[in-house]
This record gives C-alpha cells, sequence and structure tokens, in this order.
C-alpha cells in the first residue's frame, strides 16, 4: 500500500464512521449538523441517493435528491464528512445505471425507482 | 535565520477536522534528511548548511561526491541543497532533521520543478482569451491575435507573450499553511498544493513574509537530540508511576 493509501486508510478508521451499504437508487436518510450560532443541531434531510463518487474511501462522497416544495434540490456529502450523523437506507431501489442524472429531467409518475425487494447485504 | 529542509512530495489527500471542515493537504516526506556539510563565514564567506536527502545507489554517485559524503560519514544522498542560515543556526555535519522542525499553523515557502508542459500555446501559457468561435475566424480560434502595430514600431517588442515552452521551472509557492506533522514517519502536512509532480523533490523554507510562530526549534528539529529527550524521561517515568 503506498502512503496516501495508508494515510487514508488510517483516518478512516479513526473517525470510525459505520457507513450503511447503499448505492445511487437506495432512499438515504442523512443526519445533517448543523450550527445556529452557537447551538448545534441534527437535521434530517431525505431523497434519492443518485449518484456515488470517488469510491468508498475518504474522498468518496454522493448525491442526494429530493423534491423539496416542487422544486428538486440536490445536495452532495462527503462519505466521511464529520458534519453527518448518521446516514440510514430507508428503501432499496432497482435502478440499472450508476449515475442517476435522467431523474432531473422527470417529474412525478415517471421519476419513481421501483423497490428491490431482493436486496441481499454484501458480506463483510 | 533557520535552516529548511528538503522534502519529497508523496501527493495529496484530504483532513477531516473535528468542526466538520476539510481540508485539502498535500504529504511531503523527509526521506534520511542529514546535514553533509557546512559553510562558514571564514572559510567560504557566508554561513550554511547542505542538507541531503534520500538514499541513492554507491555505484550511481560519482567518486567526487562518493568522497564528499564520506567525508561528513553520510550514506550516498539522492538530493543536496544548501540552506543559508545565520550563524547561531548552523547545525552539526551528520545530524538528522525530524518533521518536527515545523509546527502546526505556521507558514511555509515551499520551491519545487513545476510539472512540464511542453510547448503550449498562448491561450494556455498565458490565459489568453482565443478569438471568436464562429463569425468567419478559421482554424485559428485558439491563436494569440496581433502581436503589435504596423510599419512604426515596426517590430514585435521583447518580451511579448506568446506561445512557447510551459513549465518545467522552478516555482516558488509562498504562505502555505503546515496544518500537522508527523515525526515518526517523517511527515508534513502542507495545506494545499505544492509546485511539482508526485515523487517530486522540494525544499521547505519559513515564509519570508510571514512572523515566524513561538516554539518553533531552533537551531533545527534534530533526531538526535529528540532520542536524548526520549530517554531521559523514560528513566524519570517509573518512577512517576508510568503517566501515559
Amino acid at each position: 500500500m503506498d502512503l496516501i493509501a495508508e494515510l487514508e486508510a488510517e483516518q478512516v478508521a479513526s473517525l470510525g464512521k459505520d457507513i450503511p451499504d447503499f448505492k445511487a437508487g437506495d432512499t438515504v436518510r442523512v443526519g445533517y449538523k448543523v450550527t445556529e450560532g452557537s447551538r448545534s443541531r441534527v437535521q434530517n434531510y431525505e431523497g434519492v441517493c443518485i449518484a456515488r463518487k470517488n469510491g468508498d474511501g475518504i474522498a468518496g462522497s454522493f448525491t442526494v435528491r429530493k423534491i423539496s416544495f416542487g422544486e428538486g434540490v440536490e445536495r452532495v456529502f462527503p462519505l466521511y464528512s464529520t458534519n453527518i450523523e448518521s446516514i440510514e437506507v430507508v428503501r432499496r431501489g432497482r435502478v440499472r445505471r450508476a449515475k442517476l442524472y435522467y431523474l432531473r429531467s422527470r417529474r412525478g409518475k415517471s421519476a419513481r425507482i421501483a423497490e428491490d425487494t431482493h436486496y441481499k447485504p454484501k458480506k463483510a | 535565520m533557520r535552516s529548511g529542509i528538503i522534502a519529497k512530495k508523496v501527493g495529496m489527500t484530504r483532513l477531516f477536522m473535528e468542526d466538520g471542515k476539510q481540508i485539502p493537504v498535500t504529504v511531503l516526506q523527509l526521506d534520511h534528511l542529514q546535514v553533509v556539510a557546512q559553510r562558514t563565514a571564514d572559510r567560504d564567506g557566508y554561513t550554511a548548511v547542505q542538507l541531503g536527502a534520500g538514499n541513492a545507489k554507491a555505484k550511481r554517485t560519482s567518486k567526487a561526491m562518493r568522497g564528499h559524503f564520506s567525508a561528513a560519514k553520510v550514506e550516498p544522498k539522492r538530493r543536496i541543497a544548501e540552506f543559508r542560515v545565520s550563524e547561531d543556526n548552523l547545525i552539526g555535519v551528520g545530524e538528522e532533521i525530524s518533521a518536527e522542525h515545523y509546527i502546526a499553523g505556521q507558514r511555509v515557502d515551499i520551491s519545487g520543478t513545476s510539472i512540464g508542459k511542453g510547448f503550449a500555446g498562448a491561450m494556455k501559457r498565458h490565459n489568453f482569451g482565443g478569438l471568436r468561435a464562429s463569425h468567419g475566424v478559421s482554424i485559428s480560434h485558439r491563436s494569440h491575435g496581433s502581436t503589435g502595430q504596423c510599419q512604426d514600431p515596426g517590430k514585435v517588442f521583447k518580451g511579448k507573450k506568446m506561445a512557447g515552452h510551459m513549465g518545467a521551472a522552478r516555482v516558488t509557492t509562498q504562505n502555505l499553511e503546515v496544518v500537522k506533522t508527523d515525526a515518526t514517519r517523517g511527515l508534513v502536512f502542507i495545506k494545499g498544493a505544492v509546485p511539482g509532480s508526485k515523487g517530486g523533490w522540494v525544499t521547505v523554507k519559513d515564509a519570508v513574509k510571514k512572523k515566524l510562530p513561538d516554539g518553533v526549534p531552533f537551531p533545527a528539529a534534530l533526531k538526535s537530540a529528540a532520542a536524548a529527550a526520549a530517554e531521559a524521561p523514560a528513566e524519570e517515568a517509573p518512577a512517576e508511576g508510568g503517566e501515559a
């Protein structure tokens, strides 16, 4: 292992995050720490994960899309951000591609994702 | 004035901080960084330390350099650089410098050889705008355009920015922040980018445009001094009850 990979693996271990197994198409709920003045609270952001980027290492991130008050909203979260309190998979979706950018041009019925009823957890 | 260091650029990564911030860092490694020679005022007319870093094969080192290294009783070095120091900051020949030479939050200037770009056009080399995509422009969309006036002055002025060789030059980036250091592996984490490619050699110096913070080791953070300090508390530790 080269030194950079070693350092990144060490940092992943020291952050001690438990990232669930999820992919594009899954509906996830992200508990994100919000600081208002001196107070900080956890805000939940729930939507469809439309992309996972840069692997599952320290550089990894994922994009969550939801429709908020009739307007599409997308947020990109770094996987190992210290601001993320929790990631929870609400629903497994069955999709045929890794990046669901086509959802951006769709609304309502055509933007639905079928549920994956045959989901098998990856063997650790 | 303190000595600088020679370091090898390992690559870039990111650090997540407690407050949710993430910092892009360049990892620099100190590889057997030792003092090879000294320059003194009465012999050379100035004071400096010559540092060597990395390990070179003895058979690939010239005979003259082998003699130079053996005079200092150090292994043959890959890279050598001289750093001007004030007289009280001279370091003994053969001393090895550790990564604790810099402290977190300190600003440094880093020099290295930038990545070569070859023969580059005016758009890439000097951020020219190029010509229009349409309206009759043909073939010359990325050209530099006019290079001057007419019969008066009747020449292209010297220093006119044009296409040419780009990169592979010595570049210094000033006021880069040291995020943290790792003395056991000899790593220095620098916020942001550092000139040069991965595996390239850079020199790190205290920033000339920023004040040196308190707590910086003088004349340098030496491995021999660290070993001596580690030995001393080790004798006291059992008496105190093995404080972790």
